[in-house]
């Protein structure tokens, strides 16, 4: 048997399947957002962890750019194969082949994820759903409560956030309304790897040191793909890099590195200079509060 | 684990606008290396733009675009540092606007609470307001820091002066000596907040972040009788779904029957007698579940599934508790409240009350008292408005097993819920938490109707 401890990453654990419970105690139809990222895989594992031996009670929804790394899709396949989970996708290309979105000029589909995830909300009534969005991330989201009312038009009102007291949740909505709920909202990126360290969670390989062709573009590193490739004096070369958060293709940069093992990860993470989203995430860098633009309007 | 083991604090700053809050968290930040360089430049860059020489470091906490506007702080940020031995968790609370909701929402789950004042100005009305609600969220633990202490030239006779009238405010509002500390600092410098101050010799305390890293992280709610609100129940309801959570480990599920919850206080072991309530069945505790094994004990904090040796009908919003001190079964309490919303609330209120995780309706009766959070008297109101604090005599539609807040704050904090919009109107405390000593003008709590 073991003993208890009080350990941080024992406390942070605790926490989240807290979260992950009363949402299954209190709503009807959750759903878990899950694009095969460190943060959404370790969501899943919680859940796992939550509701043992029983199955986790929802399915998963992949708001699906069309901007993947292929080991991502695979590695979100097997999971789901192997832990016999329902996964919904909601493919932004259809919303662009019949119109209801239009691609952007730079080719980035990251901000076009909130139209197919608010319709997705609406048809299949979903109420609460849950994000691996942390509050360490990014100032907009140092303010986001664990459960987060949203309207019917999915916008998020940071002056009408409801406090959040002891761990009293109120997820109460009206119908049309919905819940974003972000159990790991405590956590930071280092405690994730450290706990993926702890509890052997697996994840797409692109998280590791790995050689790929890559172009330089605003001080990151982009992989060609679907989305497009070097423009102008951009050059493809061969270089030795990993990714620390995995998003739409075309402004994820991955970071030079080393890291092929999570010790190695971790001690990357641990001396890193730079925050996950400032190194790698080109939509964040659209504006100062380019974050809290894009949750007002339903972005997760 | 092992070696690497690191525990967590949660705790919460509060001051009043212009004691230098934000500085102090943005130096405590910086200070411990939690702010990385991409954030860094973005703070030198704007400090440049406000035509400032040093960067300002408050500006590292600076939140939402109309925050930033307006100058000021809305919400409660939530901040994250650590060090080798302790991960923090920092709930930010702002001063003014709408200082008690914010300020009840961060010390709700804080263990420790760093309360500023300014050393040119000492214990003003807001620091009173605000030792108020945290004695009332009974805080386990306080730190005054003077802070400023480079703008009254280190002088020790200032700081002892208000170390004095702080210590007098925190035993009236019943904080015993041992739970606050006196600490002077300078955020803007950085004295005796992560580096001791060369300037201030006569000061033998730890600095802040050295007081932050010894106190204990859990509050007396590990050491009182064991409660756990049931969240879910855990059924595996055939074989396809044992396979699928690998069986194997698990046995045979058939009878599985599970209480899944967080244990609120105290620590649960199997064999334990416990009771659940409001039914008032009494049973033995046969396991302690997590999904890495059976425990030989769980303590408060920890999500846990309970397995009983009996077969007793039992569902989302029981509580399991302690056989020999259980908690009371009523459906008519006595109340403190914090009011948080703009409607205000009038005696005969119909609204919902939340507590653990169980929701019942509940009816508002007598309003008994409202309590003036600068001169600590006692006022007959006829109705609370917002930030608000008041006694309130409430009936539920529902029997709850509470305890008083002041004895365990995870059964004895309840939430009011407006039915029409959902939204928390207020934070309810079982019994009357503040305790104010030597203040004649407080009476005496009466029992209930």
């Amino acid at each position: 048997m073991s003993i208890p401890t009080v350990d941080a990453l024992d406390a942070l654990e605790s926490e989240s399947i807290h979260v992950f419970r009363e949402v299954a105690g209190e709503f009807d139809r959750p759903v878990i957002l899950f694009s095969g990222g460190k943060d959404s895989t370790l969501l899943v594992h919680l859940a796992v962890k939550a509701f043992a031996p029983a199955p986790v009670p929802f399915p998963l929804l992949h708001v699906d750019t069309g901007h993947n790394y292929p080991e991502v899709i695979e590695f979100r396949d097997a999971l789901v194969a192997k832990l016999g989970l329902r996964l919904e996708v909601a493919h932004v290309q259809d919303w662009i082949d019949d119109g209801r979105l239009v691609e952007r000029a730079d080719g980035t589909r990251n901000p076009l994820q909130t139209v197919p995830l608010l319709d997705s909300i609406v048809e299949k009534k979903f109420d609460a759903v849950f994000g691996g969005g942390r509050r360490d991330e990014e100032r907009a989201r140092a303010k986001e409560r664990v459960m987060s009312l949203r309207d019917a038009f999915g916008r998020w009102d940071p002056r009408k956030q409801r406090p959040e007291l002891w761990n009293l949740y109120n997820g109460r909505h009206a119908p049309g309304e919905h819940v974003r709920v972000f159990p790991i909202s405590n956590w930071t990126e280092l405690d994730v790897w450290r706990y993926i360290q702890r509890e052997g969670i697996e994840l797409p390989s692109i998280y590791y040191a790995h050689q790929r062709e890559v172009f330089r573009r605003d001080g990151m590193w982009l992989a060609e793909g679907p989305w497009g490739g070097p423009r102008g004096d951009e050059t493809l070369e061969r270089r030795t890099v990993r990714y620390r958060t995995v998003g739409d293709g075309s402004c994820t940069g991955a970071v030079e590195s080393t890291a092929t093992t999570l010790d190695e990860v971790i001690a990357e993470v641990t001396a890193s200079r730079l925050t996950e989203r400032g190194a790698t995430r080109a939509d964040d860098r659209l504006s100062e509060a380019a974050m809290e633009d894009r949750k007002r309007e339903g972005y997760f | 684990m092992g070696e690497n083991t690191r525990d967590l604090l949660r705790f919460a700053t509060a001051g009043s606008v212009d004691d230098g809050k934000s500085t102090l968290v943005g130096r405590l930040l910086y200070d411990t290396k939690s702010v990385l360089a991409d954030q860094i430049e973005a703070v030198q860059r704007a400090s440049v733009d406000k035509g400032l020489t040093t960067p300002d470091l408050s500006l590292l906490v600076d939140g939402l675009r109309a925050e930033r506007e307006q100058g000021i702080t809305i919400d409660v940020a939530y901040r994250y540092f650590g060090t080798p031995t302790r991960e923090f968790v920092l709930a930010d609370t702002p001063g003014h606007v709408q200082y008690t909701r914010n300020t009840v929402t961060g010390a709700s789950t804080a263990e420790l609470a760093v309360l500023l004042v300014d050393a040119r100005n000492g214990v003003v009305e807001q620091t009173r307001r605000h030792a108020a609600v945290l004695a009332l969220l009974r805080v386990p633990r306080l730190v005054l820091a003077i802070n400023k202490i480079d703008l009254v030239d280190y002088d020790q006779a200032v700081l002892e002066a208000i170390a004095k009238d702080f210590a007098g405010l925190a035993r009236s509002l019943g904080f015993a000596d041992d739970a606050v500390v006196t600490i002077p600092v300078s955020a803007l410098v950085g004295d005796n907040v992560v580096e001791r101050s060369p300037h201030t010799p006569w000061y033998e305390g730890p600095t802040l972040l050295g007081h932050l890293e010894s106190v204990p992280v859990t509050g007396p709610e590990a050491d009182a009788p064991f409660r756990l609100p049931v969240q879910y129940v855990i059924r595996p309801r055939t074989a396809a779904d044992a396979r699928s959570a690998d069986a194997s480990r698990w046995g045979d599920l058939h009878d599985y029957r599970g209480y899944a919850g967080q244990v609120a206080s105290g620590t649960v072991r199997p064999g334990d007698e416990v009771v659940v309530l409001p039914g008032g069945h009494r049973t033995t505790v046969a396991s302690v579940e997590t999904a890495d094994g059976p425990l030989a004990a769980a303590a408060a904090g920890r999500s846990v599934t309970i397995l009983l040796t009996d077969d007793i009908d039992l569902s989302r919003g029981d509580v399991i508790a302690a056989a020999d001190a259980p908690p009371r079964v009523t459906d008519e309490l006595d109340a403190t409240l914090c009011w948080l919303a703009e409607k205000p609330l009038r005696p005969g209120a119909r609204l919902l009350l939340k507590h653990g995780t169980r929701t019942t309706q509940v009816i508002v009766g007598d309003l008994r008292d409202r309590l003036d959070t600068d001169t600590f008297a006692l006022e007959q109101p006829a109705e609370l408005a917002i930030n608000d604090i008041g006694r309130v005599a409430l009936r539920t539609a529902d029997p709850l097993p509470v305890d008083d807040y002041a004895d365990i704050r995870a059964t004895g904090g309840f939430l009011l819920i407006d039915p029409p919009t959902g939204n928390t109107l207020a934070a309810g405390l079982v019994g009357d938490p503040l305790v104010l000593v030597d203040l004649p003008s407080r009476a005496p709590s009466t029992p209930g109707p």
